[in-house]
């Protein structure tokens, strides 16, 4: 027979064991540790928040043939959102179109103003100096300049 | 004396009052755990991805950037980062360089409203634009701060944060050499870039590098052979930001001066 002297300190730590695993249990989260120190859920937690650009691919489905008109001839490498911002709307909804259209200098000049920073390669011009009376649209976007080598 | 005190004795009784109530809590508290682990249960990451079979990464080549700051805009739109200025999950800093001295850094709103024309050409040695965001550190600092595993590297090699585990002790902004996080005022929690991963979950790219006109930014992956990062780490001299703090950073510069911080 095991005397109590011995069995009731050991029912109090099995007691204590058993309160501590419930408590771990109810505090650390059910994920935790499945792929490491931290909750596995929160991965797909933050998968699922929205999307709001659609992709390149996605308006080529449809706009296949944008590269050939003026002007988009010259930027067929940029990404449709680039310019016409976040769309993911207008693939959803045809009839909901992307939030831009910009035409102004201004729009322009932010990838094109001369800039000793940027690299020499890059197609840039004093925007004050070039026409300044003129919107860059009038010339740009006329297939007669776009063919010109 | 009445029959119910025949059955049982006042002792008796008490113990068996007192077993059946702590067998009550005990089944109780059961029934309470599965409740509260049945509401944390697993939501699913998008079909077919496996977290394990990827190790995103970001590629820069500094020398094609033209500062044009769409990639800081595209970033505040698809991630919600508060608007008013200062708050950038990524952004481009123009450097100035004049021989020896100091670099001039700048970094107006984040480079979204372009930059200013120097002041002259002549000025100048040298002067470039260099995107920054979150290394994404294999070894991270701002992971081995956080107190309660809010933020992590996951398998597939993202530095992120469990929004819904921050506490806001803002340990990790000290933390981070690349002052690529701050506090977000909305959510009251600490914020960073984590590569979109709501898209690249689903295929897409990062909303920075699907709008970079000039193809400065490539997003690749390392454990994928037809990855183009495997070609530009071969073709390139790549660099990445503050080596000698051996944090491993997954964003891979090339071009990169040794002016840059």
């Amino acid at each position: 027979m095991i005397p109590p002297q011995i069995w009731r300190p050991l029912g109090i730590l099995l007691a204590i064991l058993l309160i501590y695993l419930g408590v771990r249990s109810f505090f650390v989260p059910a994920t935790f540790y499945q792929y490491g120190h931290f909750r596995g859920n929160s991965l797909a937690t933050i998968a699922s928040r929205p999307v709001q650009y659609a992709g390149k691919k996605a308006c080529m489905d449809c706009h296949d043939t944008i590269g050939e008109k003026p002007y988009h001839s010259k930027h067929k490498t940029v990404s449709c959102e680039t310019c016409h911002g976040p769309s993911l709307g207008h693939v959803e909804d045809p009839s909901q179109l992307p939030s831009l259209k910009p035409t102004n200098k201004e729009w322009c000049a932010r990838c094109h103003e001369a800039n000793n920073a940027r690299p020499k390669t890059f197609p840039q011009v004093v925007i004050a100096r070039h026409y300044p009376d003129k919107d860059c649209m009038i010339c740009h976007n006329s297939k007669k300049l776009e063919k010109k080598p | 004396m009445n029959q119910f005190s025949n059955l049982f004795s006042r002792r008796q009784f008490m113990r068996l009052v007192m077993k059946s109530m702590a067998l009550l809590a005990f089944l109780q508290t059961g029934v309470l755990f599965w409740f509260v682990r049945k509401s944390r249960a697993a939501t699913s990451l998008p079909e077919g991805y496996n977290p394990k079979d990827h190790k995103w990464c970001m590629s820069i080549d500094v020398r094609k950037c033209i500062g044009c700051g769409r990639c800081a805009a595209a970033c505040k739109m698809e991630n919600h980062v508060p608007p008013e200025p200062y708050y950038f999950r990524t952004w481009v800093e123009r450097y100035e360089v004049h021989g020896t001295d100091e670099p001039i850094i700048t970094s107006p709103n984040g480079g979204i409203d372009g930059f200013p024309p120097q002041n002259s050409s002549e000025e100048f040695e040298k002067s470039f634009y260099v995107p920054k965001l979150c290394n994404h550190c294999e070894t991270s600092p701002c992971t081995q701060v956080c107190p309660t595993g809010a933020t992590f590297v996951s398998p597939d090699g993202v530095v992120m944060i469990d929004y819904d585990y921050c506490i806001g002790c803002r340990f990790c902004i000290q933390a981070c050499p690349f002052g690529c996080r701050f506090f977000n005022p909305e959510t009251q929690t600490a914020d960073k870039c984590n590569l979109c991963y709501h898209r690249i979950t689903q295929g897409l790219l990062p909303a920075c590098v699907e709008v970079c006109p000039v193809g400065a930014r490539q997003f690749g992956d390392l454990k994928d052979p037809e990855s183009k990062i495997h070609a530009f780490l071969a073709e390139n001299q790549v660099d990445v930001l503050k080596p000698q703090l051996r944090t491993h950073p997954k964003v891979y510069y090339a071009g990169l001066d040794k002016a840059v911080k």
